[in-house]
């Protein structure tokens, strides 16, 4: 059999790390920014940067998580929900008086442990994880109503000492964006640097191929949902630092933003190729485009129409870099 | 050898005429051709043997006469009525009939709706009628001497009652012609009794068989006729008694061995490895073998025989009901690959695509993805070591990339298949078990491939355990020869025995 004449391709990793196809998603992200500065003055007022800058680590942290559960090429949708969980629970004990570190231990705890459950339906279980998540997301929306009572809970006294959590600032940059950047940094690293990074490659890639080649796959899968679930949690405790209340409805819909988000990146929803580089450019791109429109003026309605339709693009192109590259 | 003319009809006066005549049929494939001017026909109420070895093309033959390939020449006659345009549901309603190995069925589904699929009785509103369906799967299975309560679900029969379902579907489709692929791989002799009389019955009331099988004995117990193939092509075509067992193997291998092998300077060493009474139900029977430093071991037999089965036992891929293994004189608990990895055991799987490669990933991801140990702590991969070291395998062995970073899927087959025994090194192994070493590898890189593992037994000291469906292979490469037979080892044969005599043990007669 002759060989494949075919150009070859590399894998992608050598300028940026974790980017598929080259550097084409930076481009439109300048030239997102570009575009916004034609279409509106305020952009690049040092309050709307900042609050985009913001935007892009709220969604970001729990994007990344979702970044390590698409790469084994799993899903999850219950982050929305353990998010909402974790609002609620933080509210709740700040008001009954435990101390900050203890809250946050606990609450990080929780966001893990609901992420653990996930894992077992899905290793243990065989659950298909679309199947398990989703259960989980419903049911724990129902968990946090029930904790909250149906009624968003507010810290009352205790919003003086959580502020800087989601309000305070260092250097110029929000809180949230800096824990962004750690949490990002920290991830680029495990994926690029560790064994256990190849390990998620390997299993989204071909979890037979992963388990012969002496990879504990059920081990690498359980551990991302753990991951999801921590940054979920993570992401509540800004939530409720910024807002001062516990809402059990926080963080509905905030799973298919972190897909779109993830997806937009060039991460594959078949698993083994992506990564946190182009999570980040993805959040960066959702989150000028809904400023732009915000400054536009444009409805919210009419901007989910847009962001659909970019999600729609974003995989279109994904798909026609397979095809080209199948040829 | 010379082929019989096609125009002899079946000896049974009952029922003269010629119901299937395949003319010439050829077939290729990109950069393969699987088929070359194959001829046979097949009479009305006959049941026709169709023998050979792997590969030789008896499955691409049985898909173009069912209508799911479609031939690059030659034709096909049913019934006098030659078959313009073949596809599946032509050929099903001319009266063709395939049942795989893997049967097509509905696991969740019942009998009666399995027998009749797509052609559930209706009554006139449209409505499927229970009843009738009922009925008539009790008709159709009595006619052919068995009755399964057609209520109950397929997939909680047995493997032989399937296999009944199946030709109950096929008899109720009026059937002309039914092939029968590897039948009896499934059966115990009880139950191929049973299958031998629905055949007879079917037979005396005109319908023909083509029975695939590497039961010589079944064949000579059965057909009426029988027909070689060889490396794609008809080599002979005969009534029964016009073969014995031996001039059947003897047809079905004869082939020059190409002069391609390495100079082999065998010296064994100590053993490396001992596998003793390795058991698992009907796959692998009381299975032992030993395999010493410096050797080249091959395992060889018909499809199903358990090679590939036997390999993934060794590397705890797949569970053994009993058994144990020793590696160099130890005893080893082989629970999981990745032990069979730390303690030496380098595995190349049959299918490279599926198992033993990420294709998405770079040739660097594959190379040193079972030992990333070697390139620093788990937490601290020193990246510039790992490229070095891939470089250094990819020089060693050969391999034709423009880089490391080159994605794996892009590489010809000869080349994956340099990464994969890449692989093992990298993670080294002492002990290499490879299924297929060339499969998927064009002639020019298997020489390399073949240089390479002799290299690596004489001057690395590893020893390779190999599986391959290629004699010539078998014959060129090994110092040892382990012919499995349905599960066992049925022979040791030394280097330098002949595909007869190797056949021979490999199949029944």
């Amino acid at each position: 059999m002759a060989a494949p004449d075919r150009m070859t391709e590399t894998a992608g990793r050598k300028f940026f790390i974790g980017l598929p196809r080259g550097a084409g998603l930076v481009w439109v992200l300048i030239g997102l920014c570009i575009l916004a500065t034609f279409l509106s003055p305020s952009f690049l007022n040092p309050v709307n940067v900042t609050n985009v800058l913001r935007q892009v680590a709220l969604f970001g942290i729990v994007s990344v998580g979702m970044t390590f559960v698409i790469l084994t090429k799993g899903i999850d949708l219950s982050v929305g929900s353990i998010l909402g969980v974790c609002s609620v629970t933080t509210a709740l004990l700040l008001v009954a008086g435990w101390t900050m570190p203890a809250v946050v231990a606990a609450v990080l705890v929780i966001g893990v442990l609901m992420g653990a459950v996930n894992g077992l339906g899905i290793t243990l279980g065989g659950i298909p994880p679309f199947i398990m998540t989703l259960g989980m997301m419903v049911m724990g929306r129902g968990l946090a109503l029930t904790l909250a009572n149906g009624q968003p809970v507010s810290i009352g006294g205790r919003a003086a000492e959580f502020m800087w959590l989601g309000r305070g600032a260092a250097l110029g940059l929000p809180v949230p964006v800096w824990i962004f950047a750690i949490v990002a940094g920290v991830a680029i690293y495990v994926l690029r640097y560790t064994t256990y990074g190849r390990q998620i490659y390997a299993v989204g890639s071909n979890a037979e191929a992963a388990h012969l080649s002496g990879i504990n796959v059920g081990l690498v899968t359980f551990s991302v949902y753990m991951i999801s679930g921590f940054l979920a949690s993570l992401t509540a405790l800004i939530f409720v630092s910024r807002l001062t209340v516990g809402e059990p409805t926080a963080g509905t819909g905030i799973e298919l933003e972190a897909i779109a988000i993830t997806v937009i990146g060039g991460t594959s929803l078949f698993g083994g190729e992506g990564g946190i580089l182009g999570t980040i450019i993805g959040a960066g791109i959702l989150a000028i485009l809904a400023n732009i429109m915000n400054l536009l003026g444009i409805s919210p309605f009419t901007q989910q129409i847009v962001k659909g339709a970019i999600i729609i693009g974003a995989a279109l192109y994904e798909m026609l870099g397979k095809r080209r590259s199948r040829h | 050898m010379s082929s019989i003319s096609i125009d002899e009809t079946t000896r049974d006066p009952a029922f003269p005429g010629v119901f299937l005549r395949m003319d010439s049929i050829e077939k290729s494939f990109p950069g393969v051709k699987a088929l070359q001017g194959v001829s046979f026909s097949v009479a009305r109420g006959e049941v026709h043997g169709l023998v050979g070895e792997n590969g030789a093309g008896k499955s691409t033959l049985m898909k173009v006469l069912a209508g799911a390939y479609h031939a690059n020449g030659g034709q096909m006659e049913l019934n006098g009525e030659i078959i313009t345009a073949p596809t599946p549901a032509a050929m099903i309603e001319r009266g063709v009939a395939v049942i795989y190995q893997e049967f097509a069925q509905a696991d969740h589904l019942s009998v009666a709706e399995n027998i009749f699929m797509n052609r559930l009785p209706r009554n006139q509103f449209g409505q499927i009628n229970w009843a009738v369906a009922a009925r008539d799967a009790e008709t159709a299975m009595s006619r052919l001497g068995f009755n399964i309560d057609p209520r109950r679900t397929v997939g909680s029969l047995s493997v032989a009652q399937r296999q009944m379902v199946e030709i109950a579907r096929a008899s109720s489709r009026n059937a002309q012609l039914i092939v029968l692929d590897e039948p009896s791989a499934v059966l115990g002799d009880n139950e191929l009794e049973k299958l031998f009389a629905t055949i007879r019955s079917l037979q005396a009331e005109g319908v023909a068989f083509i029975y695939i099988s590497h039961r010589l004995k079944e064949i000579f117990e059965l057909c009426q006729r029988a027909t070689v193939l060889r490396d794609g092509r008809m080599v002979s075509s005969r009534p029964i008694e016009e073969w014995t067992p031996d001039t059947l193997i003897q047809s079905m291998v004869g082939r020059p061995i190409a002069d391609y092998f390495p100079k082999r300077n065998a010296q064994p060493g100590e053993e490396v490895l001992g596998v003793s009474g390795f058991s698992r139900g009907k796959a692998l029977r009381n299975v032992s073998l030993t395999l010493r430093r410096g050797e080249i071991v091959g395992i060889c037999g018909l499809a199903g025989a358990g090679r590939s089965e036997l390999l993934r036992a060794i590397v705890g891929r797949d569970p053994v009901d009993a058994g144990e293994i020793s590696l160099h004189g130890r005893k080893q608990d082989i629970a999981s690959p990745r032990k069979a990895i730390q303690l030496g055991l380098g595995f190349a799987p049959e299918d490279r695509k599926t198992e033993g490669l990420f294709l998405s990933q770079s040739v660097k991801f594959n190379v040193t993805i079972s030992k990333l140990g070697r390139f620093g702590s788990p937490a601290k991969l020193n990246l510039g070591k790992e490229r070095g070291a891939v470089r250094d395998y990819v020089r060693q062995l050969r391999v034709k990339t423009p880089e490391v970073d080159t994605k794996i899927g892009t590489l010809s087959g000869g080349n994956q298949q340099k990464c994969v025994i890449a692989k093992q090194l990298n993670a080294q192994c002492d002990i290499l078990l490879i299924d297929e070493p060339t499969r998927g590898v064009d002639v020019g890189a298997r020489r390399e491939i073949y240089e390479l593992l002799v290299d690596l037994v004489e001057r690395e000291g590893l020893a390779v355990l190999m599986v391959s469906s290629e004699l010539p292979e078998i014959i060129g490469m090994c110092d040892r020869i382990l012919v499995m037979r349905e599960g066992e080892i049925s022979a040791e044969l030394p280097r330098g025995s002949s595909e007869e005599e190797i056949m021979k043990h490999a199949t029944f007669h």
